[in-house]
């Protein structure tokens, strides 16, 4: 019988080097069994080579880890049967059906007669894609390619699940639906470990967790990521010159400086106590301020002050 | 103000698909004006028609004044297009690049070095000048396309999807790199699938079934969401979605990861209610306060409000 484990994902020290590059840098993190996990990072940050550590598929250099409570190293090939994945390129053949996709992947788990016919009835109703079965897979849209990828990578039941930008590209309505799916998966006590660029997808983890040059720089659900780890607030400015307005307060040595359509976002350090001033500066340069004010970070405001701060470290 | 571009009844047909169906609309010079909708909508068909690459149907589009049917070879001078799958020469130096758009384009051999030198550093690539182009990260290579996209000077730009898969901090630097083309009195119309994305532009027009369905400003957008906005936290969502039509005042809801947007005629009375009707069905709240709809849920509202209209 296996092990049981307390946390779906336990990583200790993990580190991975390839050569002198040290992709993957003493991280340790836990992941609850039932949670959506999302890890976050710019690209080369070492998600994915994080995740294919966790996978049983590359050996860290240093450090330990647990997936469902299994030693990674000692036991890889114990991992492949209880965990599924569905990578950013994931392999549909085009030229099959839908249908056709799900019975190979399931004879590839070691899915076979009824058992087999059973999973795809099931993972097809979840999907939605049972009207859609004797399709060829080139010819669904890309949010039902999405969801035929997630399907086969659920076909074994597995009870953690890696998905690696899991929506690049997908439209805003599709990403909606794809979403709604990983919540009732992680309902029904599927771990969900994912990536993604998509902010307002890591918005809807239960926890989040920041990568950059392969080391951990922030954990912790979203929420209380957006409260305690952005060091100063963002401004909202607007004002008759954009244009000028940008230029002064960049000249004013304030970090982050971003037009978003006529308005202007400041962000940085003790920006609170110098509104004052701000507003006087762009006065005198004739830049017409209209209003300032304080406005809740997004996550990505958050994320980029966050990894520009440890660029300079 | 002059427009930039003005199309009238503009269609796009594959065989028996209408890609773009009779669109009429006009962008202003010197606005950034976000193209966003479903995969499919006909966003990309629409930028290689205006970019003078694939010819309409029917209807007829001006471009910076210019034929798109008559006169294509017009816009290649005056527009930077970018396309959604964007060539560059993998073995050639980000120099070598730049280098050979110039040539294509005939920029004049006297400007030449100074003006690749100056995009070199707008899209902060000098350090990696003599790099191969296929040994840059994803950001890098969205900001050697553009930098080949503004060999010319264009005074239009029109990007397909240029941020798609980049990461976060890459897509604010090519953001901050597009505010100041913007300032400088470039128009630019871009198409994204990202939301926040959007937030940047000054004008979004929302294309759906091959129709541009809503124009207009962020702000006035986003106050197309159905109502007043509640954000309600439960671990009942199914049951809570399926009694919510009885609640006085409901409009719609939306699923949002595990809350639930519902949309009422007045957010703040209804609170209460809310409450005492989700008690009074066993159902847990866990958290229930009212909220902003963002760009992204008033998109929602309206894809799926033409979604219904089109239904025989």
């Amino acid at each position: 019988m296996s092990e049981t484990a307390s946390y779906a994902v336990e990583a200790r020290g993990l580190t991975r080097k390839f050569g002198d590059f040290v992709a993957v840098d003493h991280i340790s993190f836990v992941v609850e069994p039932g949670e959506i996990f999302g890890f976050l990072g710019p690209n080369g940050s070492g998600k994915t080579t994080t995740i294919r550590m966790l996978l049983g598929l590359i050996r860290p250099t240093e450090g330990e880890a647990r997936a469902l409570g299994i030693d990674i190293v000692r036991k890889p090939e114990a991992i492949a049967r209880r965990v599924g994945y569905m990578s950013q390129k994931f392999s549909l053949y085009p030229d099959l059906t839908a249908d056709e996709n799900l019975t190979f992947y399931g004879r590839a788990y070691g899915l076979r007669g009824r058992a087999l016919k059973r999973r795809k009835e099931e993972v097809l109703a979840l999907t939605g894609l049972t009207q859609r079965r004797q399709r060829l897979t080139a010819n669904l849209a890309g949010g039902w390619q999405q969801r035929l990828a997630l399907a086969a990578a659920i076909l074994h039941q597995p009870e953690l699940l890696f998905l690696d930008e899991p929506t690049a590209g997908v439209d805003p309505v599709s990403r909606r639906n794809f979403w709604r799916l990983l919540y009732n998966l992680a309902a029904q006590k599927t771990t969900i470990f994912v990536t993604t660029h998509y902010m307002d997808e890591a918005e809807q983890c239960h926890r989040l967790a920041f990568i950059h040059r392969g080391r951990l720089i922030a954990t912790g659900p979203p929420g209380e990521i957006k409260r305690d780890r952005m060091q100063g607030q963002v401004v909202e400015i607007i004002c008759d010159q954009p244009q000028i307005g940008i230029r002064v307060l960049r000249e004013a040595g304030i970090p982050e400086v971003a037009l978003y359509g006529k308005r202007i976002h400041a962000a940085g350090p003790g920006l609170e106590n110098r509104l004052d001033a701000i507003e006087n500066l762009l006065e005198k340069a004739d830049a017409g301020p209209q209003s300032l004010r304080i406005i809740p970070p997004s996550l990505e405001d958050v994320f980029i002050a966050n990894v520009k701060n440890h660029n300079e470290q | 103000m002059m427009e930039a571009i003005v199309t009238q009844k503009l269609r796009r047909q594959f065989r028996k698909t209408v890609a773009v169906k009779d669109i009429s609309f006009s962008i202003k010079q010197g606005d950034i004006f976000g193209l966003i909708g479903p995969d499919g909508a006909g966003k990309t068909t629409t930028l290689r028609m205006l970019a003078g690459v694939l010819k309409p149907t029917s209807g007829q589009a001006h471009v910076l004044g210019e034929d798109v049917v008559r006169n294509p070879e017009a816009l290649r001078d005056k527009v930077g297009y970018m396309p959604q799958h964007f060539s560059l020469y993998g073995d050639l130096s980000v120099l070598e690049n730049l280098q050979f758009f110039a040539e294509i384009y005939s920029t004049p051999r006297a400007k030449r070095a100074d003006r690749i030198a100056r995009l070199l550093r707008f899209a902060q690539l000098e350090q990696f000048a003599d790099r191969p182009a296929a040994k840059l990260s994803g950001g890098m290579k969205k900001k050697l396309g553009l930098a080949c996209a503004l060999i010319h000077n264009p005074r239009l730009l029109l990007l397909d999807e240029p941020t798609n898969g980049v990461d976060p901090v890459s897509r604010r630097e090519f953001w901050d790199i597009l505010s100041e083309l913007h300032l400088q009195g470039v128009t630019i119309l871009i198409t994204t699938p990202y939301m926040d994305e959007a937030e940047r532009c000054n004008q979004v027009g929302l294309m759906f079934r091959g129709e541009l369905i809503e124009q207009g400003e962020p702000e006035a957008l986003r106050q197309l969401a159905p109502g007043e906005m509640l954000a309600l936290y439960t671990p009942e969502l199914a049951r809570t979605e399926a009694i919510l039509p009885e609640l006085p005042g409901y409009i719609a809801h939306q699923v949002y990861g595990d809350r639930l947007h519902i949309f009422v005629a007045d957010a703040a009375a209804t609170k209460p209610r809310l409450t005492a009707f989700l008690q009074a069905r066993g159902i847990p709240v866990q958290a229930l306060y009212v909220d902003e709809p963002r760009l992204e849920e008033a998109f929602i509202h309206l894809i799926r409000q033409a979604r219904t209209e089109t239904q025989p």
